[in-house]
């Protein structure tokens, strides 16, 4: 991204609203460092033992976290959880907690959810429905046998739905002919219940053939966007692929395969599988992209037990310097890609692990290339391979640097992996535009740029400002001194 | 700082009894299996459990041990085991797995399982073909409402949005409507009623169809809430995917809020433990910089140091008696305060170096140009850099959708070349992602060549053809254009102000995304509460391919009280963002009214696109 800074304060401007900075240096922050270290000045009176006060404070004065707590100490009980125990060390055990005012125990619960009480801890409640008759607001259980006797009767369709919205017991038996059950599904999906719409579908399914479900549910998509997700939550693949197959999706038919592939564990069985999907009928691109995970894969099966076996042996310096944390298998391309330039970087093209061969196999654009290279050499420090990544010969044989992902984006990713200064300089120097140069330099404090650039700009103001930056009596401060009293310089301010 | 709201702006109702009630109804279910029982518990709802009740409860209700719910046998000795679960497929299988295990040892004890908040015929299909139906009873916990805060009621049911919002399943609307006739049954009927979505229209149909079932029940009684809003996440994507730079939605983006509460690590608490938070309008520290913009919240927590500081002094120079005065009235509140106001501040310092570390200016800036509708090319050439740089993939992918909406769409050749080099940084699995994306009109391409229009008449002329039908569907992500930009213009989203915008002193909604853009979903709730109706916003409606999904629904005669006019429920279906959440605060404050929050689930960018990724870990 090269935006100048003249782009942004056009932006700036053009929005009218207050640049909100996230800057190190900002006020607001030190502001806040201030009032920290004020209120961590007021600790030592203020803390003593009632550490778990703020653990107690909830909304209602309730103990906040508590049953959480005492499932995991089941779990510490039985002694498979580790967590659990400390835990359990670290809090009261729940027998010794606080003990709340009893809950309404003394009546029985049942008459509670009549509406009408005279208790006067539900006063509110009571209030709330003073003016309803009673109603029940126990959940539906617990009711005579004799309501679910209407099994048998005659419920119409929309009857039937509306039991069945209740989550009443009600039979589909008697909805035999087609039309019948269609009804029954079209009134359903009138009345939005997914729920009941799925209930009529598990019946639908269960005694119609297929062909006439799918059929019949091609023309209705609310219910066939249900019986979709009712097969892929039960788990019924093979039914959902004839689904898709019939209804001619055949995009969905060859995801909804592939994604089988996240259940597999065993990578040779996973590679095996995801064979199986090559020739599945994906959008062109999508079948490039199942192609290039297959390659990987194997790429991958190959790379690991190759790798497996040289960290083994321990033989190699670099698996022995910087041992392998996880396995490479099912990684993502970019993942692999510094994987192989971190272990692999000077293997020759003809290898599997070379950067080189992923680069090629996989297409990997040039920027991608050299910023995950640049990642993985700062990374182990081999400044002299990442010098190299920006060196170009032109035809007379002279060197020039030149970095497709911008010098200010290289500086950057240098400094994130604590590259020296010398090394930062080298390429702050690098970056083309001097306002970023600047920046760059003074952010990651590469004196000499800094006061080179200034100089370059004739900008004594700045130039001024920053020798309070740097260290009294080091040699910045003397090269800043000498410029400053430089007679050769005409400064602009 | 903190703006008060005006003297006017009425009373929120009590929505504590919804926890009692939850609770009373845990403790009759589990009455239902007298006797000793151990309990299993679904991981997801454990937290909200525990906003309701705690172990002790329990135990008195004759629980003796807790268990998660997670894939391994039970350890468990107990002679009645009890599970309290979502209704999920695995669940029930799981539950199958441990009776068919007993069954096979020839074991006999007694199961119940409470679903909550509602049973599915799915799971129950489940327990009828592993043999178990009749050996396990079934119970309903209709927990759906949770209040997390004074204005914020949550059903936590955050799989709402990919059910519904990817595979087009209905099945959580009855649950809402259910939630909808609960609150009118507690805090009386609401008068006028508007929406906007499909399923929001879904949902309050049905309601509808529920309150005539149950005639009478809320008749005569005086309206407590005056309006009510639904709201489509779908009808507003970009809103829910910028990054958050109001208090309270960037502690949730930075340490994600769970619950109501939040973990913060030793770096916060300065100590060697983590603590559990709740933040809610009982921190008296946190209620006063929710709502304002990161760039506000130092200058305050100084200021509040300073005070601190100066009461702490006074001790000073106090004689014995005054001394004891301070110890025994002042100085808990103080250390409260003290504590408190330490947190937050560590939340902000971290917060601090993880922006400045990830270039969050940068970032901003970028989103601001999309948003704006400038500089298109300079911002598709920095996501691609931040894919090469294998930066976080949900923000990559964050990015991505947000230029994809605001554009109708990727031209064809950036969207295959940003898909290619996604995949080769995260993975190549992730073409499952881009496919659910491209379904649920996140991330799409547009037409090559084609106008889109053209497609789209096409298209529209096919449907008729009944042997067609599917060939709509694959096109209907097509069809479904975003016209963010004409949106945008239409209804000023983009505030074109003088001079600098002053984060201090907000003038509109603006102010939650540093006065660059005012959030899509809270200005349409504007300005349909402004006009009662949808009156004159026929266009909008159009762009937002609405026309035939909104409703309003309005009284004749106001029989409601001033008061309750000015009180509005809104109900974000798919999940709200912190950020509308305080965009609305702010707009309740300037016109007098109070807002009061029902969501799904409280949401962000990432937990939206991680629900979209096929990826789990």
């Amino acid at each position: 991204m090269n935006r100048t800074k003249g782009d942004e304060e056009e932006y700036w401007n053009s929005s009218k609203f207050k640049a909100f900075t996230f800057d190190d240096e900002d006020d607001e922050l030190s502001q806040l460092k201030e009032s920290k270290r004020a209120v961590n000045s007021l600790r030592d009176f203020v803390d003593d033992d009632d550490d778990d006060d703020l653990e107690r404070v909830s909304w209602s004065g309730e103990p906040v976290g508590s049953i959480s707590w005492s499932i995991k100490e089941t779990a510490g009980n039985s002694g498979s959880n580790q967590e659990g125990r400390e835990q359990l060390r670290s809090r009261n055990s729940f027998s010794s907690y606080p003990q709340l005012p009893k809950p309404t125990s003394t009546y029985s619960l049942s008459s509670l959810f009549r509406g009408r009480t005279r208790l006067g801890s539900f006063q509110s409640l009571s209030d709330a429905l003073s003016d309803t008759p009673a109603k029940s607001y126990a959940p539906e259980l617990g009711r005579p046998r004799g309501e679910y006797r209407d099994y048998s009767s005659d419920w119409s369709p929309s009857d039937t739905v509306r039991r069945l919205r209740k989550g009443k017991v009600c039979s589909l038996e008697r909805f035999r002919s087609l039309q019948d059950k269609l009804q029954l599904l079209e009134e359903a999906v009138s009345m939005h219940d997914g729920n009941v719409i799925t209930a009529v579908l598990i019946f639908l399914k269960r005694t119609l053939s297929k062909e006439i479900l799918f059929r019949e549910l091609e023309v209705r998509q609310v219910a066939l966007r249900h019986l979709i997700h009712f097969l892929k939550e039960i788990g019924d693949q093979k039914l959902l692929l004839d689904l898709f197959r019939f209804l001619d999706r055949t995009e969905e038919l060859a995801l909804s395969h592939y994604r089988e592939h996240l259940n597999i564990q065993d990578p040779e069985k996973r590679k095996e599988f995801l064979k199986t999907c090559i020739g599945l009928p994906f959008s062109a691109e999508d079948s490039a992209h199942i192609q290039d995970h297959y390659t990987l894969l194997e790429r991958q099966i190959i790379i690991e037990a190759n790798d497996r076996h040289l960290e083994l042996a321990g033989q190699t310096e670099i698996f022995r310097k910087h041992p392998r944390k996880a396995s490479i298998l099912n990684m993502p391309l970019v993942t692999t890609l510094f994987y192989s330039c971190f272990y692999h970087y000077s293997e020759a093209e003809g290898t599997f692990s070379s950067p080189v061969n992923l680069k090629k196999t996989f297409k990997i654009p040039d920027k991608q290339y050299v910023l995950t290279a640049l990642a993985a050499r700062a990374k182990l420090r081999a400044w002299h391979d990442v010098d190299a990544l920006f060196t170009t010969k032109n035809w007379l044989g002279y060197t020039k640097k030149r970095a497709p992902i911008g010098f200010h984006r290289v500086v950057e990713i240098l400094h994130k992996n604590n590259a020296p200064v010398q090394i930062l300089q080298e390429y702050v120097n690098l970056v083309e535009d001097v306002d970023t140069k600047l920046n760059l330099a003074i952010k990651f404090k590469c004196h000499d740029v800094v006061i080179d650039t200034c100089r370059d700009l004739k900008d004594r103001q700045q130039l001024l400002a920053y020798r309070s930056k740097v260290d009294k009596g080091s040699a910045e401060e003397e090269k800043i001194d000498a410029a400053l009293s430089s007679s050769q310089i005409r400064w602009k301010n | 700082m903190s703006f008060p709201h005006r003297p006017d702006a009425p009373e929120l109702p009590d929505f504590s009894m919804l926890k009692r009630l939850a609770r009373d109804q845990l403790i009759y279910l589990l009455e239902q299996l007298p006797g000793r029982k151990d309990l299993f518990i679904e991981a997801d709802l454990m937290s909200p459990l525990d906003r309701i009740a705690n172990v002790s409860i329990l135990k008195q209700h004759e629980v003796d041990k807790l268990y998660k719910v997670e894939n391994r046998p039970a350890l468990s000795s107990s002679e009645q085991l009890c599970f309290l679960v979502r209704p999920r497929i695995k669940n029930v299988r799981y539950i199958a797995s441990l009776v068919n295990a007993d069954k096979l040892a020839g074991r006999t004890r007694k199961y119940k399982v409470i679903f909550s908040p509602q049973k599915f015929y799915a799971c129950e299909m489940v327990l009828e073909e592993e043999g178990i139906f009749g050996d396990v009873s079934c119970d309903e916990w209709a927990f759906s409402l949770l209040p997390l805060d004074v204005d914020l009621l949550s059903m936590e049911l955050p799989e709402f949005f990919r059910d519904y919002f990817l595979e087009g399943d209905q099945r959580w609307i009855n649950t809402v409507a259910q939630a909808l006739h609960l609150l009118s049954t507690l805090y009386g009927p609401f008068p006028n009623c508007y929406g906007i979505g499909r399923c929001a229209k879904m949902s309050y149909e049905l309601w509808r169809k529920l309150e005539e079932e149950e005639d009478g029940e809320t008749k005569g009684r005086r309206p407590e809430i005056g309006h009510i809003f639904l709201l489509d996440r779908d009808v507003d994507f970009v809103t829910a995917l910028c990054s958050q730079v109001v208090y309270e939605g960037l502690v949730d983006d930075t340490f994600r809020i769970k619950c109501g509460s939040v973990d913060f690590g030793p770096e916060i608490t300065s100590s060697d433990k983590s603590l559990k938070v709740l933040l809610n309008a009982e921190d008296k520290v946190f209620s006063e910089i929710r709502n304002e913009h990161f760039s506000n919240v130092f200058g305050f927590l100084s200021q509040k140091a300073r005070n601190l500081q100066a009461q702490y002094d006074r001790r000073r120079g106090m004689d014995i008696k005054q001394m004891k005065n301070f110890v025994s009235q002042e100085l808990k509140g103080l250390k409260q305060e003290h504590r408190l106001l330490s947190l937050h501040i560590g939340a902000c310092e971290s917060i601090m170096k993880k922006k400045t570390k990830q270039d969050f200016q940068e970032l901003i800036k970028t989103e601001h140009a999309l948003l704006e509708g400038f500089r298109v090319r300079e911002s598709t050439s920095y996501i691609e850099e931040h894919i090469d740089r294998q930066v976080s993939p949900i923000e990559s992918l964050r990015l991505m959708c947000l230029l994809s909406i605001t554009e109708n769409g990727l031209i064809p050749k950036d969207y295959r070349s940003l898909k290619t080099q996604y995949l080769q940084s995260y993975g190549p699995e992730h073409l499952l992602t881009f496919s659910n994306l491209r379904r649920a009109g996140l991330l799409t391409e547009q037409a090559p060549g084609d106008t889109l229009t053209a497609v789209e008449s096409r298209v529209s002329k096919l449907v008729t053809d009944k042997a067609a039908g599917k060939i709509t569907d694959a096109f209907s992500s097509l069809a479904k254009r975003s016209n963010f930009r004409a949106i945008s213009k239409k209804l000023n989203l983009i505030p074109r102000v003088d001079g600098e915008y002053d984060l201090k002193v907000p003038r509109d909604m603006a102010y939650v995304f540093s006065g660059a853009y005012v959030p899509l979903s809270c200005r349409v709730i504007e300005q349909v509460l402004e006009r009662r109706s949808w009156q004159g916003l026929d266009e909008v409606l159009r762009l937002l391919n609405c026309s035939e999904l909104a409703f309003a629904d309005v009284a004749k005669e106001d029989k409601a009280s001033s008061e309750s006019l000015r009180l509005i429920l809104v109900v974000f279906l798919g999940g709200c963002t912190f950020s509308e959440i305080s965009a609305l605060r702010f707009l309740g404050r300037e016109k007098g009214y109070r807002f009061i929050f029902l969501t799904t689930a409280v949401t962000n960018s990432a937990r939206l696109l991680e629900a979209m990724s096929e990826v789990k870990a």
